[in-house]
């Protein structure tokens, strides 16, 4: 018996200290050099392995900006600026402040407003759907509803709404990754500027249709009238193939656009107070009175101006 | 002799040949006809009028918009209303051309009349030419332009022309009935086509379940005498239709991935393309019309229907002249079961490559998706040898080095799989798009070289 | 009007129809152990099926919170193996052990129906197998009617000659003092209530051959390796190594290789590769019966090559059209 335990003690003992040292040598033999800054942001960074940077993966990010040796064409949008900071403190470097953004659903497609023509009955893919046919409503660009977006999120920041059948947005849990951006087939999901607070317009359409084929399509879908434009005082309106947007990098948040569209396409969210249209629609009409009247005085001393000469 | 077929896969699903014993009928002008500009395979055909244009049925109202494309005609008389942007049956925008129809005035040098013409020309430029500027697609489903197909690259040749006559997809009757009333015009298409290749032998596949025109086309052969046509009879089985399928069947000879029928030395055009094709050259007249089924398992018999058609004509206007959609159809096909297009406008017209108007009913619907249990029906299905659960799973994690070296990319989308999936699992969904992906990379590294 | 990507038409099959087939296919066999057990076998076939389907939708329901993974029909067949797997006498409480064992680790720890890498029925078998060695190797000697109070306990065929040989005898005299011949192919096996008659499975497998349900190949590659290695070894030295027709019609190697084996989760996908998957598995339960010290090994043959399949699935695939 005590012989029994000797050996295996002694056996184990020995096979233990052999492995160990095959252990050691392999380690030293194929030991990859790395830098150990590499190590450290890795750490520092969420980890969530998103892509939303543009790398394959966290670690690849830190590999990236160690190699760069700034982070001016690297940022971790889901850290945002607390995390860029501890990063770029490792690399002794600055970081540019960004402004934090969010995904923005653009599609006013409610079941209220954009009645089904047809019922989809295939995989429940919006990638599948989208390289089916043009969709089960009357507009070829609002969402389809699938929730590719929603499996896209890796931070449960995407869910369809049952009632509209639109995704909806957690701000709080949204990182401004782009994987919903990316996984849209439409394209109706778009990174913007949070704004201050989180108040912040946008056209919630992408119909490039006509007015009256959009229009028919979809209650609240835009026109294209060019109203919001005309109103806006800080130019950043613009209406291409017939859809409005707007800049957020101009936008001063006066909230004038989503009083004057005639069908209810630009929203602003966060505010404070719910929008009195016909308050701002007053206003407005003020200052065109204002405004024509100055025009034509300018206009007016011109001439006489001229008349002088 | 023993019945031919190919070596993989394949499904039998049942044959539902309900319009079968219906007449080819021709149907009447409607008011308006709306000609597609992408009525067949590669660029946009270019319109070569204007509105305002009175045009005569056959003549060329839409040219070759590159050298994959084919000319359109207007395939009624009457004035151009509009040229502009109209919804497919997809529901997604194309560029129609909107006439009005005044009469019924064919242009000149179409010869109209039914008496057969056996001489063919001798030049095979001459041949050529015709089917070109007649805009001769293949009407087997994928509407190639025929004049590409037949004239193969130098230094290829063929071996064996193959009419396609399987017609393997359920309920479709219209090339089973061109076989029985149009089988003189059919053998002598096959015998141009022949001619244009080199004369090769050539043979029409048909499959079992059509005995009266396997007997039809073979008198029909006898009594015109042309050399080295013959009929191949061929087991019942789905995708018999398919191209490689044919080609392995009838020659026993498999086409690589990746290659060409002629790389094997076959050329297979549809017995609906070998009719195009005598019209366009003993009679010069264009591909304006076609045969299409109007048939489903909820029509009632007196309501089946085999139509000659005119391009352009909405579908809504046919089903209209059939008696109507009937009560309970769930979901309109354009084309076969298998491989059609479910319609989601019903105001779309039809195309040269337009087949069938297929009324489904309550069964139609898809059954919930459940897990997959590795029964690997679906790879004892594929025709072509791929694991469709395999080619699942590698889509949904994303790994297209796998998906490649796993073939997708010679998926031919005939939905065996799904068809034989006792877990309902969409799979023809997924892979199409995993093939769509890899064919993407692959073109993308082709362009690179 | 409804629109989807073709193809518009589907088979009849699915899966519930396919469970339904393979329930089926077992009646038979289940009838003959109703027979020759009685009562007892009928207790243990009822905690099965209601622990597997009810471990099965407490599982999915309450632990997984996603109640669509439950499916009742693959769960029965799992209880029917189960119980076909299990001796006659085996006490109810063991019974649910073994369908926990089957559903919750074996099954549902993997996601559920179509995930799990092990044979669920098998998993727990082996479980109980290791668990409590005296109750599960006390098999009842099947007896003519439903009172099962004249129930004889004993051995398995396997068992015997293991300890026969043990002791020293040969072949032979084992057999003749056991009074054990060709009638095992009907009947009269102590053993686990499936295994009684090798007869009835195979009626039950051809029903599934006939529906379209498996492929022969995987029981035929299993027959074929072990008619194979018990002919030579027999050969070799009939006095210690058992024959090719009692290696086939002894122990688990009938249900084993045409229900166990043949399980689609846990076999290989390609024809030759269930070939490859077949002759492991019988290579792996000849090892064990001539050198190993369980009499018998089917089920551990069975789960060992099941670890194996995600390889052989890598290395053998359907022949392609056009690529020689």
């Amino acid at each position: 018996m005590t012989e029994t335990i000797i050996w295996t003690v002694s056996v184990l003992t020995v096979l233990g200290l052999l492995l160990s040292l095959v252990l050691f040598w392999v380690a030293r033999k194929f030991r990859v050099e790395e830098d150990p800054r590499i190590d450290e942001i890795e750490k520092t960074l969420p980890g969530a392995n998103c892509g939303g940077c543009g790398f394959a993966g966290c670690r690849a990010f830190a590999d990236a900006a160690v190699k760069a040796g700034n982070l001016d064409a690297n940022y971790c949008p889901v850290g945002g600026p607390e995390t860029m900071k501890k990063v770029a403190a490792i690399l002794g470097c600055e970081v540019k402040e960004t402004a934090p953004r969010v995904a923005v659903v653009r599609c006013n497609g409610s079941c209220a407003n954009r009645p089904k023509v047809n019922e989809y009955d295939g995989a429940a893919s919006c990638k599948v759907k989208s390289s089916l046919y043009g969709g089960d409503t009357g507009c070829l660009f609002g969402c389809l509803g699938c929730g590719d977006c929603v499996a896209a999120c890796q931070f449960g920041a995407l869910s369809m709404d049952a009632a509209t059948g639109l995704p909806v947005v957690d701000e709080g849990k949204c990182t401004a990754c782009g994987k919903c951006v990316a996984a849209c087939p439409k394209r109706i999901i778009e990174l913007r500027d949070k704004g201050p607070r989180g108040m912040r317009m946008y056209v919630s359409c992408t119909n490039r249709d006509k007015g009256p084929v959009a229009r028919k399509a979809c209650a609240a879908a835009c026109i294209g009238c060019g109203i919001c434009a005309k109103t806006c005082r800080h130019d950043a309106i613009t209406v291409t193939d017939n859809v409005a947007y707007i800049d957020f990098s101009k936008c001063k948040l006066c909230r004038e656009c989503e009083a004057v569209c005639p069908t209810g396409a630009i929203h602003g969210v966060n505010f404070p107070k719910a929008l009195d249209k016909e308050a701002v629609k007053q206003r407005i009409a003020e200052r065109k009175v204002k405004e024509g009247d100055a025009s034509t005085t300018v206009g007016m001393t011109e001439k006489k101006e001229a008349g002088n000469e | 002799m023993s019945k031919l077929t190919f070596s993989i896969g394949g499904i039998h699903p049942a044959d539902s040949k309900l319009a079968r014993e219906s007449k080819i009928e021709v149907l009447p002008l409607p008011p308006k006809v709306y000609v597609s500009m992408f009525q067949h395979l590669g660029a946009q055909a270019q319109p070569v009028v204007a509105v305002g244009d009175k045009v005569k049925a056959g003549q060329i109202i839409a040219e070759p918009g590159g050298f994959i494309s084919a000319y359109v005609h207007s395939p009624v008389s009457g004035t151009v209303k509009a040229i502009a942007p109209r919804k497919d049956l997809a529901g997604f925008g194309v560029m129609h051309i909107e006439i009005d129809v005044e009469g019924d005035e064919w242009a000149e040098g179409i010869d109209l009349s039914p008496e057969l013409v056996t001489d063919i020309p001798e030049d095979r430029e001459f041949i050529l030419n015709r089917i070109k500027m007649c805009g001769v697609v293949g009407l087997g489903g994928a509407t190639f332009p025929t004049h590409v197909k037949l004239n193969p690259p130098p230094g290829k040749t063929a071996d064996c022309l193959i009419i396609n006559g399987t017609e393997c997809e359920p309920y479709l009757t219209s090339d089973f009935r061109i076989m029985l009333e149009r089988t003189d015009e059919i053998v002598v298409g096959a015998a141009i086509m022949q001619k244009v290749l080199g004369g090769c032998k050539c043979v029409i596949g048909i499959e079992e379940n059509k005995p009266e025109a396997i007997s039809a086309v073979r008198a029909s052969i006898k009594k015109l005498g042309f050399p080295g046509i013959s009929v191949g009879v061929l087991k019942k089985r789905y995708p018999q239709g398919g191209e490689k399928q044919l080609i392995d069947a009838v020659m026993r000879r498999q086409v690589k991935s990746g290659g060409l029928p002629i790389d094997v030395g076959a050329v297979v055009q549809n017995v609906g393309t070998s009719l195009a094709v005598y019209e366009a050259v003993q009679k010069n007249k264009p591909l304006v019309t076609n045969v299409m089924t109007f048939t489903g398992n909820i029509v009632p018999s007196e309501r089946q229907h085999n139509y000659l058609f005119r391009i352009g004509m909405p579908l809504s206007f046919i089903a209209e002249q059939a008696g109507g959609v009937p009560e309970g159809t769930v979901k309109l096909v354009s084309g076969g079961p298998m491989m059609g297009k479910a319609i989601a406008n019903f105001d779309a017209t039809t195309v040269k490559g337009t087949s069938a108007i297929l009324c489904l009913g309550e069964e139609t619907r898809r059954h919930p998706e459940t897990p997959c249990i590795s029964c690997c029906r679906c790879a004892d299905a594929c025709p072509m040898g791929l694991e469709p659960f395999l080619l699942k799973k590698l889509y949904a994690v994303g790994d297209t080095a796998a998906l490649e070296q796993n073939a997708v990319q010679d998926c031919i989308e005939c939905g065996c799989c799904q068809y034989s999936c006792p877990a309902y699992v969409p799979l023809l969904d997924n892979i199409r798009m995993a093939k769509a992906q890899v064919m993407g990379i692959i073109r993308a590294r082709n362009a690179k070289k | 009007m409804l629109v989807s990507p073709s193809p518009h038409l589907h088979s009849p099959a699915s899966t519930n129809g396919i469970m339904r087939d393979v329930i089926i296919a077992l009646t038979p066999a289940l009838l003959v152990s109703f027979f020759f057990y009685g009562w007892s076998q009928l207790i243990v076939l009822t905690v099965s099926c209601i622990g597997c389907v009810g471990f099965e939708w407490l599982i999915a329901r309450y632990l997984m919170r996603r109640p669509a993974v439950f499916n009742g029909a693959s769960a029965l067949v799992t209880g029917i193996l189960l119980a076909m797997n299990l001796p006659a006498t085996s006490p109810w409480w063991m019974v649910l052990i073994g369908a926990l064992v089957a559903i919750g680790v074996a099954k549902m720890s993997f996601g559920g129906l179509g995930q799990n890498i092990f044979n669920p029925a098998i998993t727990g078998r082996v479980f109980l197998l290791v668990s409590f060695p005296v109750q599960m190797t006390n098999w009842t000697m099947p007896v003519y009617s439903f009172s099962a109070v004249d129930a004889i306990s004993g051995a398995t065929p396997l068992s015997v000659l293991k300890e026969g040989l043990k002791s020293g005898l040969s072949i032979d005299e084992i057999l003749a003092a056991n009074n054990m011949d060709m009638s095992m192919f009907m009947r009269d096996i102590g053993g686990s209530s499936g295994e009684v008659s090798v007869l009835a499975l195979l009626i039950g497998f051809a029903y599934l051959l006939v529906r379209r349900v498996v492929k022969p190949w995987i029981p035929l590659s299993i027959a074929l390796t072990i008619a194979l290695i018990a002919g030579v070894f027999h050969l070799v030295n009939p006095a210690h190594f058992t024959g090719v027709g009692f290696n086939l019609l002894t122990g688990g190697i009938a249900l084993g290789a045409l229900f166990m084996a043949t399980d689609y989760v846990t076999s290989p996908a390609s024809v030759w590769g269930g070939v490859v998957y077949g002759i492991g598995i019988g290579l792996i339960v000849m090892m064990i019966r001539y050198f190993g010290s369980y009499p018998e090994g089917m089920s551990f043959a069975i789960l060992i090559m099941n670890c194996f399949v995600p390889l052989i699935n890598k290395a053998f695939h359907q022949k392609k059209y056009g690529r020689a």
